[in-house]
């Protein structure tokens, strides 16, 4: 079991989490809340009402300068382009064999000021891989002590923070953000999360979170909002079929491969771009294995890391797999070679020495009522 | 405060002795290390187990965790009804939430922690 050790980083609001009771565990270098009042609970609330996360070990790197949107068309896969200001991008910094270094959500704040948010185990690689890659006109800094990141997620998380903000947050589309104050400080309101609902991510500034999030807490007390953990974050993300960095995706599998070829943009106005190559060719012929959704078909939760088999053939490993709480079966991803990743397909995981039947099922294993 | 009508391991097992058969689940303190119970993997009646043998698996959404038992003898009764309802284990895990009934070898129990021990044991691995 992951223990806490004195080496970890603690965000702002480790202390508050510890009032809660919470149970911490190191991720990614961080002591984080895995759980509060238990993950299933948590999980349903996000699904059903709101749940509260502090998320603030991801990373947040600034890009600035005229050449910003330039040196981002070269480093990213998707069309910065298309970004308006007050506008985010789901995205990814591919690598030359066009596996990400990391993917990252992009936040036009100008024309020529970007943030980008990134997976906190890679802040230091990637500030390193940007360095260079030689950004002209433009420098890279990273903001991530600056800034606290509260996700706010669930069906009744507008209702709950309208209750704390002048912004309107019925004017911020999905994928959009506007700055203004929330609980009376400064903060900038993303319609973003990692969750499958609707819901907000807020960037504050780390010495007033802590008041920020208790009253959070009280304005969504009647309507159900708890707070929640890095479980049920992962059980959450993973029934709607989202990437964990690390897990699902890494250095070794294609954008592409890994089901994220609409993050892979050939639009002209980009341009050529790290990775372009080998993305462009696997988007048009296809790649030889794919990132499936699988359901169990026997009794058994299939973990990170269990193996795969197609018939007697070893076929990898999983890479996602859990009990999916809202859905109440046991789930998973794992990469197929692309004749055998049809939906339907059967498989096998082999759950500690025992072949247990899996099939390939549709993604997202769940879709919020529109 | 662990009941005192049972003896434990240091896995976390308990076991209640009643005449030549012992009941055998996982504590409070396992159970909430664990969190949410989800699944359970437990063997079939008539099956013969050492102390210490591993009988079983519990997971929870986060980790799976194997049970241990804490006596040697027959498995004449296996708590079923926890398949269905995996989460019996975390709402009742001194009673309904119980899991393997063994008729004990000669010289079961042997070698397990008393109530008290056992609360010093967890008070000490909870730092």
């Amino acid at each position: 079991m992951e223990t806490a050790v004195g080496t970890l980083r603690k965000t702002p609001l480790n202390p508050v989490h510890r009032e809660l009771g919470a149970k911490m565990v190191a991720f990614g270098g961080w002591e984080m809340p895995v759980e509060y009042s238990g993950l299933i609970a948590e999980h349903m609330a996000v699904r059903t009402a709101a749940g509260v996360f502090d998320v603030s070990h991801m990373g947040e790197l600034e890009v600035e300068g005229p050449g910003a949107l330039p040196f981002l068309q070269r480093v990213t896969s998707n069309n910065a382009g298309k970004l308006a200001d007050g506008q985010a991008q789901y995205s990814a910094l591919p690598l030359p064999n066009g596996a990400p270094a990391d993917d990252v959500i992009v936040y036009r704040r100008g024309p020529e000021r970007f943030l980008l948010v990134v997976n906190a185990g890679n802040i230091e690689k990637d500030l390193r891989w940007l360095q260079e890659q030689a950004p002209g006109q433009c420098t890279v800094t990273n903001r991530s002590d600056e800034y606290v990141l509260v996700a706010l997620q669930g069906p009744k998380s507008q209702q709950i923070l309208q209750g704390l903000t002048p912004v309107d947050l019925s004017a911020i589309h999905y994928y959009h953000f506007a700055e203004g104050e929330v609980a009376g400080q400064p903060a900038t309101v993303a319609r973003t999360g990692y969750t499958g609902e609707d819901g907000f991510e807020l960037f504050v500034a780390p010495d007033r979170a802590a008041d920020l999030w208790r009253k959070l807490l009280e304005a969504g007390k009647e309507a159900g909002l708890v707070p929640a953990g890095l479980g049920a974050r992962d059980t959450l993300r993973l029934e709607a079929k989202m990437c964990l960095y690390g897990n699902d995706m890494d250095e070794t599998t294609t954008l592409v491969e890994a089901g994220l070829g609409w993050i892979v943009s050939l639009d002209e106005a980009k341009g050529d771009f790290v990775g372009r190559g080998v993305l462009e060719m696997q988007k048009k012929e296809g790649a030889a294995r794919k990132l499936v959704g699988f359901e169990m078909v026997d009794r058994g939760i299939a973990r990170h890391g269990y193996p795969v088999y197609v018939g007697d053939e070893p076929a990898g490993s999983v890479t996602s797999g859990s009990y999916a709480p809202f859905l109440q079966k046991n789930i998973g991803l794992c990469y197929l070679p692309a004749p055998r990743a049809a939906v339907g397909t059967p498989f096998y995981v082999d759950i500690r020495g025992r072949r247990v039947a899996a099939r390939v099922v549709p993604t997202p294993f769940y879709k919020r009522p529109q | 405060m662990e009941p005192t009508d049972r003896l434990y391991t240091r896995e976390h097992e308990w076991v209640k002795v009643e005449g030549d058969r012992g009941t055998v689940g996982i504590t409070d303190f396992a159970q909430k290390q664990l969190g949410d119970v989800v699944f359970l993997e437990l063997p079939e009646k008539g099956k013969k187990i050492k102390s210490h043998e591993r009988f079983g698996t519990v997971e929870s959404v986060k980790a799976v965790s194997e049970l241990f038992s804490p006596v040697g003898g027959e498995i004449v009764e296996v708590n079923s009804a926890l398949v269905q309802k995996p989460e019996t284990v975390n709402a009742d895990p001194y009673g309904t939430g119980w899991m393997i009934r063994v008729k004990l070898d000669p010289g079961e129990p042997a070698g397990l922690m008393e109530a008290g021990q056992y609360s010093e044991y967890v008070a000490k691995e909870a730092k």
